[in-house]
């Protein structure tokens, strides 16, 4: 009988009851005893040298117990933040790769940079005492956008990185593309800016560092999605503390979206601080430290060429892209609009010939890495909007030329010309089912309506697919990647038959404790209350790579899958031990060991028990216990693809955006949870509804100012803002190589929402002319839009 | 936030003695207040919370009108039956401002006081005819507001209640910042017999009267009456979410949506 919370079952979250009381436990809910606080003093300028520091007022403050800086660190040898990610320029040279210290040494190079920590009894007494502290700066000319960087004379960033330029990249064949040009019989153009984007995980970043001087070790508790990986960047470049005397904890914590992958130096800071002051250091941002030091997303400014033959036919893409990446490289900055986002600019389509430049610059503006989608809703939003432009140019339907082009089911599996090989996909079935769900025959009818009220109406389509499942080592190690990316996991059966399951993963949101329990619980036909999940503590669990690129499920689901092969592999000698028969006889189902043929049997109960109070065991053959780990490498990135629709209605009047219907088709392999599935499809639509609408980060672009610092100036879409979803899957086409056919739904919302909506405005304006508006489209973007383009009278007052 | 000396007196004269501190603030709902301080953006020695003062409290009928006490939430003139009955469009407009929590705390008196240029109630007190009554003595709603965060409030001066007469018919349009969702443009048109009052908020500096709306509007009631008529853009606030432009023309289209509105 099917396990009613197996796999396909829609099980409520296990840890809301937690989190929805209250009762979570979030880095900064932890208290030590004797523990002290940590304020940063950052950098109110975007480019200044500093010429002296005076804490003497500062230190002399109440309850201060130190004041210390990067000269500090300096002199007890604390390295660079290091880059996980190393890429070459097209001449072969490395990227420059500029130090990046957790406080500033002789300069600071965006507003927030850290030049010194002031520790103390009480946070408010550290912020006091932060106030007094006095920083002599020489400001210097900023850099306030990637355009003004590559400005000839500019100023400098980094006086190591000439013309402000980390790496000048590209990828593909550019001679074939030319070529493709050369004989193309139409070129559809754009020109777009994909704008930076500031994360806003609901918990701010935190860090509490810990040293027991008895034993020597470190603990830093902080908001990681991949403690391991902190461990790992912070012990081995950063302070020179070795793994086994290096504790590294995250617990539950409140959101990510990428942000929280990356090793910053407050963590270095609090942990490091916390030997030298002999005491617990905590930090905690406050929301305006968020929005001025978490690393932000996308901010790319691009230039795109598609060519085609007569009949609409894909020839080629030429691509041009100019990356911030703001002051100093982030852990893993330059993989970013490289090879997460070029790699993709295939898209849905069987475009043989593709060519990439990225030129990634330096900034003196907040770090830029991953945000949720992390290159790849850069690369939709790029094709999506180009193939719209291209339908115009051609004359077609828009859903007519994405048929026409889509790489075909059958073609599976498919080279693009840019690196990747997708395994499954029917992208033409995606649309198929879409078109019904979101009436497509009846749209100019409900156009012609809104006219008729005074409203423009459009509608938009992104067919897109990501790569996810982050990421095949080999691969990764190819393209750049200091490290491998597999998963671990280890699965522990306890005497009376609970089992405790250790993953490398992490949840910060994505819900591991109730779909990794689904997994154990089918396998083991075992109830989901006896499988506990574990995650997020290195002197816990053997090893990980923790959450991101939508990878939990796909390979640390795959990694559990292959250590519940182990244990049955073990129970399996185990049962024929105990039922005297030979091994290849016992058939194993739903964690019952029945011996071929007859009735005899046990359940993995027994198995375990008996595993841990062995009798008579033959001991040259078999162990005791019944616990396994199990490291799993996948074979090749995964690729959830799909088909997100938006319709929306525009009030000429105030240049309001209001979206009337999203229906999201996503293939996302096999499901193991499908309200968790739709919640992350929500979540995802949200945040790309966000970018396309609302969000955007303003720097001035001459002082560096961060001038979107709180929310008063920061659009966050809102629950208002949004309309009910049509959300739905299919599973015709699971991954072929990863146990599960999983391929992750993480970040898909995010990916094809943007270009969806914007596609949608961009029809809704097609009777002025518009054919592309960069990103937010807001109420007087808008408004301009129509304003500056209307000859005509304005529906408005043609309607009254 | 800095240390203060926190101070909750029971009557208005306590209070006004208390205000007479060096550096001392009243505390209303302390929705604009409050966040200053956490931000450290301003260091009072002592804080005045006038929640506990019965004067200072309650909603009633005057003089065929409304007279709110400063220290009523803006919920409570949401919800109240007797604001719905006299003054609808003025429940419409305290529920209107800010989320479930801001209206929960925020205050009426607190609102005009701060006189933050895109604050919802200074165009209902400019257009319905207002008298703002302090501890010391009666203003004309027309003279209240004198700038950006300014008042005809002397120092230590208390409002009390503000008192609102009853149009025949009236109503409130905003358009909101997408990110505060405090009012980019709002727009309280109110019609006293021959008499239309238009005052727009958020859009300058403090709330002004489009003078020839309601000129337009006294002769001809209708939204039609406001085609081709616009505010001077020259003046008007303009920021990275609305041009002064902008806000010109949304201050037209939101008179006609409120002309509409009061029917």
């Amino acid at each position: 009988m099917a396990n009613p919370n197996g796999i396909g079952a829609s099980v409520r979250r296990r840890e809301d009851q937690r989190f929805l009381t209250g009762r979570g436990n979030y880095t900064d809910d932890f208290k030590r005893p004797n523990m002290t606080h940590a304020v940063h003093v950052r950098s109110p300028y975007a480019h200044a040298r500093i010429l002296g520091i005076d804490f003497a007022d500062a230190a002399a403050m109440p309850g201060v117990v130190a004041v210390l800086t990067g000269a500090d660190m300096e002199a007890d040898k604390v390295g660079s933040l290091p880059c996980g990610w190393q890429i070459h320029s097209k001449d072969g040279s490395p990227m420059k790769e500029p130090p990046h210290y957790p406080l500033a040494r002789d300069r600071v190079r965006y507003v927030g940079d850290a030049v010194a920590v002031v520790i103390a009894e009480t946070r408010e007494q550290a912020r006091d005492a932060a106030e007094m502290v006095v920083v002599d700066y020489e400001e210097l000319p900023a850099v306030g956008s990637s355009t003004r960087a590559i400005d000839g004379g500019a100023p400098l960033v980094h006086d190591d990185a000439p013309d402000n330029v980390c790496y000048d990249w590209h990828l593909g064949d550019q001679a074939a593309v030319d070529a493709a040009f050369a004989n193309a019989a139409h070129v559809a153009k754009i020109d777009l800016v994909n704008q930076r984007l500031v994360p806003n995980a609901m918990e701010p970043r935190a860090a509490m560092g810990e040293y027991d001087q008895s034993s020597g070790e470190y603990t830093l508790t902080t908001t990681s999605q991949n403690p391991h990986v902190t461990r790992l960047l912070m012990g081995a470049f950063v302070l020179g503390i070795p793994e086994h005397k290096l504790r590294v904890v995250a617990p539950d914590v409140g959101g990510g979206f990428g942000s929280k992958i990356f090793h910053y130096g407050e963590e270095a800071v609090v942990t490091w601080a916390a030997r030298k002051v002999g005491r617990p250091v905590k930090w905690t941002a406050d929301r305006s430290e968020s929005f001025l030091t978490d690393a932000h997303g996308r901010d790319h400014v691009s230039h795109a060429e598609l060519a085609m033959d007569a009949d609409g036919n894909f020839l080629a893409l030429r691509v041009s892209t100019l990356a911030n990446l703001g002051a100093y490289l982030s852990t893993f900055a330059p993989s970013i609009p490289t090879y997460l986002y070029a790699t993709l600019l295939a898209g849905q389509y069987k475009t043989p010939a593709i060519y990439a430049e990225v030129k990634a610059v330096f900034t003196n503006t907040a770090p830029v890495d991953a945000y949720r989608g992390a290159g790849r809703p850069e690369a939709c939003y790029l094709i999506e909007r180009l193939v719209d432009v291209a339908a115009g140019v051609m004359g077609m339907d828009k859903t007519e030329i994405r048929r026409r082009n889509f790489v075909p089911k059958e073609a599976m599996p498919y080279q693009t010309p840019v690196a990747l090989q997708y395994d499954t996909g029917d992208f033409a079935k995606n649309l198929d089912i879409a078109l019904p769900l979101v009436d497509y025959p009846g749209f100019q009818q409900r156009r012609a309506e809104s006219k008729a009220r005074g409203k423009l109406r459009g509608i938009g389509f992104a067919t897109y697919i990501e790569a996810c499942g982050i990421a095949p080592s080999n691969v990764a190690g190819a393209l750049g990647a200091r490290a491998g990316l597999y998963e671990c996991a280890e699965v522990r059966f306890h005497p009376t038959g609970s089992v405790t399951v250790f993953t490398g993963s992490h949840s910060h949101g994505q819900g591991h404790e109730t779909t990794f329990a689904q997994i154990v619980a089918e396998r083991f036909g075992i109830p989901i209350e006896n499988v506990e999940i574990v995650h997020g503590d290195t002197n816990k669990i053997p090893f990980g790579m923790g959450t991101y690129g939508s990878r939990s499920l796909a390979v640390g689901g795959s990694a559990l899958v292959k250590a519940m092969d182990k244990v049955e592999r073990k129970a399996k000698k185990i049962a024929a031990h105990m039922l005297e028969a030979a091994e290849t006889d016992i058939e194993v189902k739903d964690g019952r060991f029945t011996v071929a043929g007859t009735d005899k049997s046990l359940g993995i109960g027994d198995i375990a028990l008996q595993a841990y109070v062995p009798h008579n065991f033959p001991l040259d053959e078999l162990e005791p216990g019944l616990d396994e780990q199990a490291f799993y490498d996948p074979k090749n990135f995964t690729y959830p693809n799909g088909c997100h629709v938006c319709e929306v209605e525009i009030d000429p009047d105030t240049g309001v955006t209001t979206i009337v219907s999203f229906a999201a088709v996503d293939d996302f392999g096999n499901v193991i949870n499908p309200l968790i599935v739709e919640g992350q499809v929500h979540g995802g639509l949200v945040q790309g509804i966000g970018q396309a609408l609302y969000e955007n980060c303003v720097y001035d672009e001459e002082s560096g100012q961060l001038v979107t610092g709180s929310y008063m100036d920061y659009c966050m879409p809102r629950a208002d803002d949004v309309p009910s979803f049509t959300v739905c899957y299919h599973e015709d086409q699971p991954c072929t190589h990863n146990p599960l056919g999983v391929k992750g739904c993480g970040e898909a919302g995010t990916i094809g929402a943007a270009a969806a909506v914007m596609n949608a405005v961009v029809d809704a304006l097609s009777d002025y002319g518009v054919t592309h508006m960069d990103m937010p489209a807001t109420p007087e973007k808008v408004w301009r839009t129509i304003r500056d383009a209307a000859p005509a009278p304005t529906p408005a007052m043609a309607a009254e | 936030m800095y240390a203060f000396t926190y101070q909750r007196p029971t009557s208005l004269a306590d209070a006004a003695a208390a205000i007479q501190a060096e550096e001392a603030k009243l505390l209303g709902g302390g929705q604009t207040l409050l966040p200053t301080l956490k931000q450290r953006l301003a260091r009072p020695t002592d804080l005045i919370d006038l929640g506990a003062i019965p004067e200072l409290k309650g909603i009633r009928e005057a003089d065929g009108g409304l007279e709110i006490g400063a220290f009523t939430r803006h919920a409570e003139v949401a919800h109240s039956d007797l604001v719905k009955r006299v003054i609808p469009s003025l429940a419409s407009l305290a529920e209107g401002i800010g989320d479930r929590q801001v209206r929960n705390m925020g205050t009426i008196g607190g609102s005009i006081a701060n006189a933050d240029p895109s604050a919802d109630y200074p165009s209902a007190v400019v257009a319905l005819k207002a008298t703002v009554t302090t501890d010391r003595r009666s203003i004309a709603g027309d003279d209240f507001f004198t700038g950006m965060f300014e008042t005809a409030l002397e120092p230590g001066e208390i409002v009390k209640s503000v008192r609102f007469a009853r149009p025949d018919k009236a109503a409130y349009a905003k358009f909101r910042n997408p990110a505060s969702r405090y009012a980019i443009v709002g727009v309280f048109v109110a019609k006293f017999g021959a008499e239309v009052r238009v005052a727009v908020t958020g859009a300058a500096g403090s709330v002004f009267r489009a003078e020839a709306f309601e000129t337009a509007l006294s002769a001809d009631f209708r939204a039609e009456a406001l085609n081709g008529l616009s505010v001077e853009a020259d003046g008007l606030n303009a920021d990275i979410h609305a041009s002064a432009d902008y806000r010109a023309h949304l201050v037209t289209v939101m008179a006609k949506r409120a002309v509409e509105a009061a029917g």
